[in-house]
């Protein structure tokens, strides 16, 4: 894949480049397109929607058969994955609240398989695709910005819920005109809270969106080199990206898990 | 890379993906983790009584044994005792037939030596009258004779 310049640039752009289909004009684009707001990346959908129908399969499968006696192999591993999530939840959430537990489960292993996807050698599904017809693949949906934000505004939205659920709409407009400095600063207070609140869903997303990217594009690199010296920088990179897709799945998690929390409690 | 559609279609997936956790997926597996540990739990309990039970049954079965123990010690002294009894009330029974039969032997020999003494008197005294009268021939009165060693067998 060493050639030149203008082809490694353009073989980059392509492996960065979503499949979109315009919902608004009904038709896939195609080069440079970029498209509406109605545009929709197939390939992302699609290998996130696999990979949650995957993990429902696995971990229903495991729910379905699951015995207080000896477990199974993969009752086993279920029950790690949920007593790992259980353990993280309960140490930093002590309210009583029957969503956290379940959503961090699922976000945790959800964005481990996304991140996982990453761990297939970049060329590989694009090649499939490309003799199948199809002219874009991008195969991890976590460095799909739509992936990360729409993962961390649905918490952020679910921060609103409990906080409003929880400490009801009065108490929750008190505190966030009146917190930090009182009620005689409330624009500025207000001014923080947004600013607070805003850096929640992009700190989460771009986190992991960030981390995901940069390792994809120098998986991408690594691909551009001669295919006899590719292992000796893919090897090491691809074991400690194995590092880097579980600690990302885990900051995920950990993080929507104090968000929540906060929700529930009082300044 | 913009945002898009996308963002939509993932919060919709997220959110169903979340919904299925909830309902299907999280409660049978930490149900079936509680009932374990509660059932480990429970085992251990019961583990810990039962180890308490054996070590009752122990020293109760200890003191059962001490108990046996004494009670053969009594029987075997008991039994030992009755045997000496046995051997004593043998020994004076065997001492008692034993001057018994002792003295009837005793009274048959007597009874003998007297017969035998009667046999021997009178047949003395017909020895004595054969010899006397062989000797004196007939000029001897038999009858004042016979008188005369009748008075000698009786000073035999």
């Amino acid at each position: 894949m060493s050639e030149t310049g203008h082809s490694a640039t353009g073989y980059i752009i392509h492996h960065l480049t979503n499949l979109r289909f315009d919902l608004t004009q009904g038709r896939f684009l195609h080069g440079e397109e970029i498209g509406g707001f109605g545009v929709l990346h197939v390939d992302t959908m699609f290998f996130s929607i696999s990979l949650g129908v995957l993990f429902c399969w696995l971990f229903r499968k495991a729910a379905r058969t699951a015995t207080s006696g000896i477990p199974g192999p993969l009752q086993n591993f279920c029950e790690i994955m949920v007593g790992f999530v259980d353990t993280q939840v309960k140490d930093s959430f002590h309210g009583r609240n029957p969503v956290i537990a379940p959503l961090a489960l699922t976000i945790f292993v959800w964005v481990f398989l996304w991140n996982a996807m990453d761990l297939i050698p970049v060329d590989l599904l694009p090649a499939i695709a490309g003799m199948l017809g199809i002219p874009y693949l991008r195969v991890v949906p976590s460095t799909d910005l739509n992936s990360t934000f729409g993962m961390s505004i649905s918490v952020l939205l679910l921060v609103y819920y409990y906080s409003i659920k929880v400490k009801g709409p009065g108490h929750f407009a008190m505190e966030v005109l009146t917190h930090p400095f009182g009620k005689w600063f409330m624009p500025f207070n207000l001014l923080l809270r947004i600013v607070e609140d805003l850096a929640k869903p992009i700190s989460l997303g771009l986190r992991l969106f960030g981390n995901l990217y940069a390792g994809e594009l120098i998986f991408i690199l690594i691909a551009l080199l001669p295919w006899w010296i590719q292992f000796t920088l893919g090897w090491p990179w691809a074991v400690f990206h194995l590092l880097i897709i579980t600690l990302q799945a885990f900051i995920f998690m950990v993080l929507t898990i104090v968000y929540l929390s906060m929700a529930h409690e009082d300044h | 890379m913009n945002f898009n559609a996308t963002l939509i279609g993932q919060m919709i997936t997220f959110g169903l993906l979340v919904l299925f956790t909830m309902k299907y997926v999280w409660p049978p597996i930490i149900q079936a983790m509680q009932d374990r540990q509660k059932q480990i739990a429970d085992g251990l309990a019961s583990a810990e009584r039962g180890l308490r039970e054996q070590e009752l049954a122990k020293a109760k079965a200890a003191q059962m044994l001490k108990e046996a123990k004494q009670q053969a010690a009594e029987i075997v002294a008991q039994a030992n005792k009755r045997a000496n009894e046995i051997i004593e009330q043998s020994k004076t029974e065997a001492r008692s037939e034993g001057n018994r039969q002792l003295a009837a032997a005793q009274a048959e020999i007597e009874q003998e030596v007297n017969r035998a003494r009667e046999q021997l008197r009178s047949q003395v005294v017909s020895l004595a009258i054969a010899g006397a009268s062989k000797i004196l021939k007939h000029e001897v009165d038999e009858a004042a004779n016979a008188a005369m060693l009748e008075d000698l067998v009786t000073q035999l």
